[in-house]
């Protein structure tokens, strides 16, 4: 399936590098602002919801459920599953579900974060959980 | 301020080629120019505002330029990019200008050959780390939209497939159309999947084109020899997963635009004769429809099913020259078609087998970019004097 895929590195800047780098150590991280409570993602210095710049990097469980998915068929890589994922900590997130049957995949099916290698910092993906 | 009557569209010219190998997209807008300038009977000097989006090769002002518009006379640039519904924005943005005595006659133009050779890709935004590597194109992320709907709404393949049903029924008398062939529901479902749950005929053609309009002011509008068709009411709006709080693929950003759109005309959806909604995928219109509020939320498959868009036959007859799933998609853009079948429509220049009768009040409505991802859509209503 997608295990010979090669993926893009993250170009990577200033905003993001602490997500890179915890990525690199297997560590998913959401931002949370501690003026409003809410966190988001993808991560942003200032809160998207209130404009505080009081933004705060926090672990993520990396367990959340499949939000809506597509199994795109007709990919000169070959298929593959994009979808997004809501978070138990409530962001939803854009991604591809990796290391599964990708016909099999539901709405409101558990899965868990797993990272890939790129030539420079891991991405993540998610699989059933 | 309104817009509402403000403005008029004097010109319009959709391309007859879907494939133009031996053309430059230059070349393209200049030959749509040329003919919307001619179908309004004006004269390419007679031009004082310019309206543009990302296909015009170099932006405005090389256009400008290329085209050998007045530049003397010229005042009024505008250059927003929203993707496909770019051009129905273009048009409030000309209604504007002219409201506001910044130009009189407004050009813009659209066209490329993606048929030809592959666009070149869109420039990335702040995301881009998080989300280019996962693929999102078209076909799948108005699939993750249809997946949703289907779940949220129990929408199906079947009422999806009747959208493409209506505009082949339309398309067959478009000599122009790609795809002039009638369709059946069993014909879309049994048509090879691409991104779930979306099959083939559930997406639009790959064309080349392009079209043009012209907007002028009412004055000058009824010194010309065309029906007189005014814009009434205009509306933009976009929508994005915004730090992906309360995600919600099921409608678009139409469910902004629609209503600013319908208020400022003073109508609702039931007053509508004859709608264009752009039709990148069969989900694009299901979900414009319940949107602009031709039907609630959810019930936008029952809405489409058995015919009822197709004209003559349904309430609200759609897409008469066969749309994008049909007849073209220049560019990858649908709304500047939508436009321009919505004028004929009102000039009754429509073909008469598809003409709606007593055509008085059209809607055109398109959105831009991604439905799944991040998005803009635009809506103008538009009356017969």
């Amino acid at each position: 399936m997608s295990e010979a895929k090669k993926y893009p590195a993250p170009v990577t800047n200033p905003e993001t590098a602490a997500f890179w780098d915890a990525a690199s150590r297997g560590k998913f991280m959401i931002k949370r602002c501690t003026a409003c409570g809410e966190a988001h993602y993808f991560p942003r210095s200032i809160c998207p919801f209130c404009y505080s710049d009081k933004t705060v990097w926090e672990e993520a469980s990396g367990e959340g459920t499949i939000y809506t998915w597509s199994l795109m068929r007709k990919s000169p890589t070959g298929p593959y599953a994009i979808g997004y994922v809501t978070l138990k900590e409530g962001p939803s997130v854009q991604t591809n579900f990796v290391d599964c049957d990708l016909e099999k995949l539901k709405i409101g099916q558990k899965v868990k974060v797993v990272f890939k290698p790129t030539d420079g910092a891991p991405l993540p993906f998610f699989t059933p959980a | 301020m309104t817009i509402k009557g403000k403005a008029y569209i004097a010109g319009i010219f959709e391309h007859p080629t879907r494939h133009a190998p031996d053309k430059s997209t230059a070349q393209l807008h200049a030959e749509v120019a040329k003919g919307a300038i001619e179908d309004a009977g004006l004269s390419k000097d007679d031009v004082d505002g310019y309206f543009c989006a990302g296909d015009a090769p170099g932006g405005a002002w090389p256009m400008v330029d290329y085209l050998g518009l007045n530049t003397k006379k010229l005042r009024h640039v505008d250059s927003t990019e929203t993707g496909g519904c770019s051009y129905i924005i273009h048009l409030g943005h000309a209604a504007e200008a002219i409201a506001a005595g910044r130009c009189s006659i407004a050009l813009i133009t659209l066209a490329g050959k993606p048929r030809t050779g592959a666009m070149p890709p869109r420039a990335a935004g702040a995301e881009a780390d998080f989300e280019s590597a996962y693929g999102a194109t078209t076909h799948n992320a108005y699939g993750m939209c249809a997946m949703r709907h289907m779940h949220d709404y129990g929408t199906t393949s079947e009422q999806l497939a009747w959208i493409k049903v209506a505009a082949s029924h339309h398309a067959q008398y478009n000599p122009h159309a790609m795809l002039k062939d009638v369709v059946t529901v069993e014909d879309v479902l049994n048509s090879p999947m691409i991104s779930d749950p979306l099959h083939r005929m559930d997406c639009c053609v790959v064309s080349d084109g392009g079209g043009a309009l012209i907007v002028t002011t009412p004055e000058i509008a009824k010194s010309l020899k065309k029906p007189l068709v005014k814009l009434i009411g205009h509306g933009e709006a976009m929508k994005g997963p915004r730090g992906g709080k309360d995600l919600d693929l099921t409608y678009s950003a139409g469910i902004w635009s629609g209503p600013r759109a319908f208020a400022e005309a003073g109508i609702t959806p039931q007053d509508i004769k004859y709608a264009s909604i752009y039709d990148s995928f069969t989900i694009t219109v299901l979900m414009q429809l319940e949107d602009l509020g031709f039907c609630k939320k959810g019930e936008g498959g029952k809405f489409v099913a058995d015919g009822n868009l197709i004209s003559g036959v349904g309430k609200l007859p759609f897409n008469t020259d066969g749309g994008g799933l049909c007849s073209n998609h220049p560019v990858n853009r649908g709304g500047m078609t939508k436009i321009i079948e919505a004028v004929r429509q009102l000039r009754g220049e429509a073909h008469p087998k598809v003409q709606v009768k007593n055509c008085d009040l059209a809607i055109a409505h398109g959105t831009g970019g991604l439905l799944g991802v991040r998005h803009a859509a635009s809506t103008a209503i538009l009356e017969r004097v």
